[in-house]
């Protein structure tokens, strides 16, 4: 058991007592209440639950919240709130890109660490990007058009 | 997620128009049945379970239906606001909780708009009749006098009360009569609109809006340890060794069933991991043969309950020149949420509260009363949105679960979600198949005769049965609950048979179910239940049929319809998608039509689909869909677009790809490696055109594509490549070796 600060969406976050192979996930939903990321899987192959550390796209079912320490955390909670929407959720919203949405965590985050490195992506590298990212309900058409959207209001 | 409102707290809030209603009416004792109400007001019969209006300007309605992502949460707002002429942005909805909604049992089989939508529209004008009344009454004024405009009653000199003025005058704790007539579409300001999910921002945000983020003070975390295959028997475990564990709370053993809890999550999933290994179990060969096996021994060895399910002769009929016979195939599936099932519950003073994703609360409340012996009251289930499930997924059997866990706790909640593995291996699959199908044409090309068989295991295992208990741990037990008699839903709308009967005019027919009800593998309600198969073979064998006969399938079909909403879907998805009459594959690609009303009830779908296949490969993907739909009256546009795009995709993943792995004794698909599903570079895009007809009634729509975009798939591989495919799922090895 040790203690762990981390540096979660801009702000510190102090955990206590965990286990330094806890999946992040777990330390995300649980101690700090996070919703974004969600359990799909836990063997890192559905994306429900990918976050940004330091900026690339990670499964925290499959990150050790020691390993996670040691880099910046972010989380669907620390692009934009319900009222001051970052671009992928605004046109995820104007495109109604779900059905259920339990997989729109994963989709927007990837979609955000894409998008940082490519801004302008053809449609084939964004179906690229997220074509790990599993989605039940196939609103996978929507879906490329809300980061094609997104794409072009950053622009 | 801040958990829902226990009853005593409900009756708490402030004041209200309505603040109680009794869920049945005095006529249920011991009076005459009354006359029948439109949709679920017929057995919620009223008023006030329907809808309150509360002095502070909210209004808020009651469903039994639930939020599945399928977006009747908004639909049901657009209806409700119409017809109290108020903003949808004052009415709150209720989903699915014992102590407070109306009971329309399942959320299923796309009867949500037509059942809770159509009581919903009846209650709510019926409502407005009541408050526009009351207020006319206050302002002394005729009724027939006031306009209304979002809840305010404006008399002709300018005089005005408001609806939530009118509180202490309208009584809504009454029967219900439906005599207040509905707006006509033309007066609609809300139905009709792709007006935006309202469940969508907060879930786009990281907002509480899944049973997964529920949290509740003291709450623990449990998980279960289920036997390594369904004819299992546990002999030992280490309790002792796993009660060590960091963070251990309980554990749970009682016959087969196995759980724990601890203080964190991982714990509780590390403790999983230490029982699952210790466990020893004798475990036994139960399972059918695999492979095409399976199907050879649903046709002649398992044990069938056969009925004609529709026959018809003609003897003036021509005589057949030329028959046709075919066997399709489709084999066990699951229903892949996601999430994995999750519920939380929570045991005070010999009562069970339990937030659930299951798709009726009601008879999940009646079958945990049951398993555990205590009364329906002593239950309080509360929905709270899950992923989405596609049907009968885990989702009850978990709630009994976390109930189990929750008896170990001492008070305290548990949450207790599956782990991947659980979800593969226990959910309810929907059923393999059998559809064989025979046809005669005559000299004209005509069909004169059709023959369809189908074999399947039960389609409708959820809790609410007449007998027994439908939840797969109180089988598990030491003293274990009896899982009921299986029953097939009946026709017309049919659960292993649905969609057998051909909508297309024939001389003469016959349609026999036989209906297997031992299941060796445990089946249930998956999307569309058998209509997806039987559509499938059907709309296949129609195309086989219309080759024999060397006749244009689109043509072949508009011949032998009646139904001129049928012909009018199939016109405008040929037309949409350019349709050449007559039109051959170059070997790699190729076109299929197919169309179906689902359950003959609901929407009408007629799909276009292309598609290549490599023929190096086997590999066929779907590169487009078209889709043309009546869904009746359209509430929500976009919604019913979203429904039959996600649908068209969701069936192009099952045909394509989808298929359970077992051996004799254990269900080998265990994870998402073993049961691939479609990914973002292989979906084909979707065109749909809607048909909307303002003045029909609702049609649901959410299982309407499945069916004929399994079948437009089969018949545009057999345009591309001369070969028809049967077998589902349409694999590349299966392909390629179909091509060799």
């Amino acid at each position: 058991m040790a203690d762990y600060t981390l540096r979660v969406n801009g702000a510190t976050r102090k955990v206590s007592s965990v286990a330094p192979d806890t999946p992040l996930l777990y330390v995300l939903r649980n101690d700090l209440e996070l919703n974004g990321p969600k359990f799909g899987c836990g063997l890192a192959q559905c994306g429900a639950c990918t976050v940004l550390l330091d900026g690339k796209s990670a499964r925290s079912c499959s990150v050790p919240v020691s390993v996670a320490a040691k880099a910046a955390i972010t989380t669907l909670e620390g692009l934009g709130t319900i009222d001051k929407l970052h671009p992928l959720q605004r046109a995820f919203i104007e495109e109604q890109a779900c059905q259920c949405g339990y997989c729109s965590n994963g989709m927007i985050m990837s979609a955000k660490a894409l998008l940082d490195g490519n801004p302008r992506p053809s449609e084939g590298e964004i179906k690229r990007a997220l074509n790990d990212h599993l989605c039940r309900c196939a609103s996978h058409n929507r879906i490329v058009r809300a980061v094609q959207r997104a794409a072009k209001e950053m622009a | 997620m801040k958990p829902s409102l226990p009853r005593r707290d409900f009756l708490r809030t402030g004041s209200a128009l309505v603040i109680s209603f009794s869920l049945a009416p005095e006529w249920a004792f011991g009076q005459a049945k009354p006359a029948p109400l439109p949709g679920s007001l017929n057995n919620n019969r009223m008023l006030n379970a329907w809808l309150r209006i509360d002095a502070d300007g909210t209004v808020t309605i009651f469903t039994g239906k639930i939020e599945l992502g399928q977006g009747i949460g908004t639909a049901l707002t657009q209806i409700a606001a119409d017809e109290l002429d108020i903003d949808l942005k004052r009415v709150e909805i209720v989903h699915g909780d014992t102590e407070r909604t109306p009971n329309e049992g399942q959320t299923a089989g796309s009867q949500s708009v037509e059942n809770s939508g159509t009581a919903l529209r009846f209650a709510c004008a019926e409502a407005r009749d009541i408050l526009v009344n009351a207020a006319a009454a206050k302002l002394g004024v005729a009724a027939t006098a006031l306009t209304v405009s979002d809840g305010t009653c404006v008399a002709p000199g300018g005089k005005t009360t408001a609806y939530w003025n009118l509180v202490a005058d309208a009584d809504f704790k009454r029967e219900a009569s439906a005599k207040a007539k509905p707006k006509p579409a033309s007066e609609h300001k809300w139905v009709g609109k792709s007006v935006r999910r309202r469940d969508i921002p907060k879930k786009m945000t990281g907002g509480a809006a899944y049973v997964q983020d529920v949290r509740l003070p003291g709450m623990v975390f449990g998980r279960v340890v289920r036997p390594p295959s369904p004819g299992a028997r546990l002999v030992s475990f280490d309790e002792a060794g796993v009660k060590s564990l960091p963070g251990v709370i309980a554990v749970v053993r009682d016959g087969n069933f196995l759980g724990v809890a601890a203080q964190r999550e991982e714990q509780a999933i590390n403790a999983r991991l230490a029982l699952k290994r210790s466990a020893k179990w004798k475990e036994t060969e139960s399972l059918p043969p695999s492979g095409d096996g399976l199907y050879e021994h649903l046709m002649t060895k398992a044990k069938s309950i056969d009925s004609v399910v529709n026959e018809k002769t003609s003897a003036t009929a021509a005589a057949a020149t030329k028959k046709l016979n075919a066997t399709y195939t489709r084999p066990f599936q699951v229903h892949g949420s996601i999430g994995p099932s999750c519920a939380v519950a929570q045991w005070r003073e010999g009562k069970l509260t339990v937030w659930t994703h299951s798709q009726g609360v009601f008879p999940l409340r009646g079958d945990l009363a049951q398993a555990f012996a205590i009364e329906p009251a002593n239950v309080h289930c509360i929905h709270a949105e899950g992923a989405g499930c596609y049907g009968h997924n885990g989702a009850d059997d978990v709630a009994m679960d976390a109930a189990l866990v929750a008896r170990a706790t001492g008070g305290r909640p548990v949450k207790l979600q599956w782990m991947r593995d659980d979800e593969f291996q226990w959910e309810p699959y929907g059923s393999a198949m059998v559809m064989k199908l025979s046809g005669g044409i005559d000299a004209q090309g005509n069909v004169v005769s059709w023959t369809h068989d189908v074999w399947s295991h039960p389609h409708n295992n959820r809790p609410g049965a007449a007998s027994g208990v439908n939840l797969l741990a109180s089988w598990h037990l030491e003293k274990p609950s009896k899982a009921p008699f299986p029953v097939d839903p009946p026709q017309p709308a049919g659960g292993g048979d649905r969609n057998s009967i051909p909508l297309y005019d024939f001389p003469n027919q016959k349609v026999v179910k036989h209906f297997l009800p031992e299941m060796p593998l445990r089946t249930s309600a998956l999307r569309t239940l058998g209509a997806y198969s039987n559509v499938f073979a059907l709309e296949s064998f129609i195309d086989e049929l219309a080759l024999a006969a060397g006749a244009d399938p689109v043509e072949f079909r508009m011949r032998h319809l009646k139904d001129p909403r049928a012909k009018a879907v199939i016109e405008a998805a040929a037309q949409r998608a350019g349709w050449q009459a007559n039109a051959k594959g170059d070997g790699a690609r190729g076109r299929g039509f197919a169309f179906a009303k689902y359950k003959n009830l609901a929407c009408y779908v007629a799909i276009v689909a292309d598609v290549t296949v490599d023929r190096a490969s086997g590999k066929v993907r779907v590169t487009r869909a078209v889709a043309a739909v009546d869904a009746g009256q359209i509430v929500n546009p976009d919604g019913v677009v979203n429904q039959i795009e996600g649908g068209i995709i969701q069936s192009a993943s099952w045909t394509l790809m989808e298929s359970v792995g077992y051996d004799r004794t254990r269900v080998t698909t265990q994870s998402w490696a073993d049961y691939p599903i479609i990914h973002f570079e292989d979906a084909p895009q979707v065109e749909v055109v809607l048909l909307d007809r303002p003045e029909e009634r609702f049609l649901g729509v959410g299982e309407g594509s499945q069916g004929p975009a399994a079948a437009a798939i089969a018949n545009a591989i057999a345009n591309a490549t001369g070969k028809r495919l049967r077998a589902l799922p349409f694999a590349p090895e299966r392909v390629r070796q179909a091509l060799a």
